[in-house]
């Protein structure tokens, strides 16, 4: 066991799965030499050659088209978007293309195909550095879309996007490259994509959350046991398919519920896991659903005081998990 | 390198290629006019109110054959659009998978009667499963070819598209791709000179589709597409240049679309009759027989004969697909992930 980043951990999956299988091979503006503008590919080049780490042309939707087509011929593509909020123009290849390929073909063919997108605000990246995106796609059969929240997970589960038959869209919590440390296991080892996973067990109520958001909310968990309040965290992970059970399971217990994102409110990922509880857990229910999510603004600000204001932090979690032990 | 020709003169190039046999010169013959026919009873049948969908392929016969016979068929591979009826029946799509597609009907080979008819796919015959909005494939093309390059095979990947669909910047990224990495690929533009209404010159401000392949740093030419050798001349040349390592070739197959764009389209509110009229009497498929009659190899019974064939496997076929079931509503289920895929695909 060492301690890693999330970004070392990311880029020990990605080093292990070229190492691991031939047919592995990443593409993405400045995966070269530059080993992309957050490093996750820094001296693969070196190690794998310029036919294996491959600098594609500026331009996202041919970045995720032609991964697709290499994917169709038997490759295992790992495409990398520079920022999430770049995405859009390849929305109609991942969307149209890859995510129906299966399905179309009545299985003839399908897409093994992961794309990497570092989202997420809290770096000064205003509105195009600093979207999340993940309801956009979680809305979509065919797809499957993770978000690591810790070292461990990050690479165990990019590992296992790598192998998995379908495409999978993984977006990295950039704000947490370098700020979220944990043990990660040397070698070979994956986490498979479905399973959420509670991270701290609690009784008074249950919170839900993924990538850089959930990390806030172990902290914020932490605050208010101080306090005498018993959270419950879950850490979604794989976001698409959704794991209902894991979610019912714990509304059951604490009887409680609070989404936390980083996505605007309306009709973000929250709106799913509430309905889920609405549904399949609304018997154990002692309060309404909560959702702790961004303001509905277009995106996020650059200047600190709006960008602050935007984000979801511990101390908001915090606020909102109090509020609901209270109800 | 970005050598754009406009090739072939308006005439029709009579001088056989030397490097096709008889018998495979009847078979080009033969499945543009299997084409053909297929293609004419799918209108028959929609205006018998039987089926609800048909785009035709009517008149790219020739850009279509000539391609199909440049490629090693069944080893490279084909990324189609939805008017390349020609090409599929020549890769061994059968008459009957077209009409189970026209149909809707249980069983049909491109999706499982999943999508509209004439979204191709066959995986036995290295062709991947199209969609509907345009260009999206072109992507797929220099995905696919990409993956010969690393692979170090020797296969090319043939995509098509209609003129129109080049103004999509899908084609654009697509095509930089293959020019940026050299990839095995053909890029065949079926110019038919209408995306539905809208005329040629309504898409670009250049004379030809291939001039823009200077743009690119590949290989383009423009070529008569209803003269069916002609194109596999041109064909030909590029599937040798993207065996040789030398690149892409963006192929335009200068064409006309002889019926509306789709069983729902009217041409008559936007081109005259007399056009069409004009078109009709360039016919890829007239103008093939009467070269392989000047050259005694197509007798009138012959053709008779082939004509009698033809007619008995597309009634055979239409009269198989009309009796057959419907898919149960509960296939539509699946499979949406890799994990259903329960077939023995």
């Amino acid at each position: 066991m060492a301690e890693m980043t999330l970004i070392e951990a990311i880029r020990a999956a990605l080093d292990e799965e070229l190492a691991r299988d031939e047919r592995v091979f990443i593409t993405g503006e400045d995966v070269g030499k530059r080993g992309g503008v957050f490093r996750a590919t820094m001296g693969l080049i070196d190690k794998y050659g310029p036919h294996r780490i491959i600098d594609s042309p500026l331009a996202e939707l041919s970045i995720a088209g032609v991964g697709i087509g290499a994917a169709l011929y038997g490759m295992r593509p790992i495409c990398e978007i520079q920022f999430a909020d770049f995405i859009h123009p390849a929305f109609n290849q991942i969307v149209n293309e890859a995510a129906k390929m299966c399905y179309r073909s009545d299985g003839a063919w399908t897409v093994p195909l992961v794309i990497r997108a570092p989202y997420g605000g809290g770096i000064s990246g205003g509105l195009y550095h600093s979207q999340s995106l993940e309801a956009f796609f979680t809305h979509v059969p065919g797809l499957k879309v993770v978000i690591p929240s810790s070292p461990h997970d990050a690479k165990g589960l990019l590992k296992s996007a790598v192998r998995d038959p379908n495409p999978v869209l993984f977006f990295e919590p950039k704000k947490g490259y370098r700020l979220i440390k944990g043990e990660v296991p040397a070698g070979e080892y994956t986490v498979p994509i479905g399973p959420a996973n509670i991270t701290r067990a609690g009784t008074d109520l249950s919170v839900f959350a993924y990538g850089m958001m959930h990390y806030y909310c172990l902290k914020a968990a932490e605050v208010v046991a101080a306090e005498g309040i018993n959270v419950e965290v879950v850490d979604l992970r794989t976001l698409l398919p959704v794991d209902r059970e894991s979610v019912v399971a714990s509304v059951r217990k604490t009887g409680k519920a609070l989404i936390v994102y980083e996505d605007n409110l309306t009709m973000g990922y929250g709106a799913e896991i509430a309905a889920v509880i609405a549904d399949e857990a609304f018997a154990h229910l002692d309060a309404p659903v909560k959702r702790l999510a961004a303001p509905d603004v277009p995106a996020v600000p650059f200047s600190h005081p709006m960008q602050d204001w935007f984000m979801p932090n511990a101390e908001k979690i915090a606020a909102a998990m109090r509020e609901l032990a209270n109800y | 390198m970005a050598a754009t020709a406009v090739a072939s003169p308006p005439t029709l190039n009579s001088r056989l290629p030397t490097d096709l046999s008889t018998e495979t010169l009847l078979e080009i013959y033969r499945v543009m006019l299997r084409s053909r026919r297929c293609d004419e009873r799918a209108w028959v049948l929609h205006r018998q109110g039987k089926v609800a969908f048909h785009i035709s392929a009517i008149g790219h016969e020739a850009a279509q054959a000539g391609a199909a016979f440049a490629l090693r068929r069944g080893e490279d591979w084909l990324v189609p659009y939805y008017r390349d009826l020609t090409l599929m029946l020549a890769l061994g799509y059968t008459p009957r998978d077209f009409y189970l597609g026209l149909f809707g009907k249980k069983g049909e080979p491109s999706s499982g009667a999943r999508q509209m008819p004439s979204h191709w796919s066959m995986r036995s015959a290295n062709v991947v499963s199209t969609s509907s909005p345009v260009a999206t494939q072109i992507p797929h093309a220099a995905g696919i070819a990409l993956a010969i390059k690393l692979r170090g095979e020797d296969k090319l990947c043939l995509t098509c598209i209609g003129e129109g669909s080049t103004s999509q910047g899908e084609w654009y990224e697509g095509l930089n791709w293959a020019a940026v990495h050299k990839l095995p690929m053909i890029c065949l533009v079926q110019n038919n000179q209408y995306a539905i209404s809208a005329p040629v010159e309504k898409q670009m401000a250049v004379r030809t589709v291939a001039e823009r392949a200077a743009a690119f740093g590949m290989a383009g030419v423009s070529v008569d597409g209803n003269d069916v050798l002609a194109m596999y001349r041109a064909m030909k040349e590029a599937a040798d240049r993207a065996r040789a390592g030398d690149g892409p070739t963006l192929v335009e197959a200068r064409t006309y679309r002889i019926t509306p764009h789709s069983s729902d389209d009217d041409d008559r509110s936007y081109r005259s009759r007399e056009e069409v009229e004009e078109w009709k009497g360039r016919d890829p498929i007239q103008r093939f027989r009467a070269v392989l009659e000047d050259a005694g190899l197509l007798a009138v019974e012959m053709h008779e004969q082939i004509e009698a064939d033809i007619k008995a496997e597309v009634e055979a076929a239409v009269k198989f697909c009309e009796a057959a079931p419907y898919p149960d509503a509960g296939e539509g289920l699946y499979p949406v992930y890799a994990e259903q895929i329960t077939s023995n695909k």
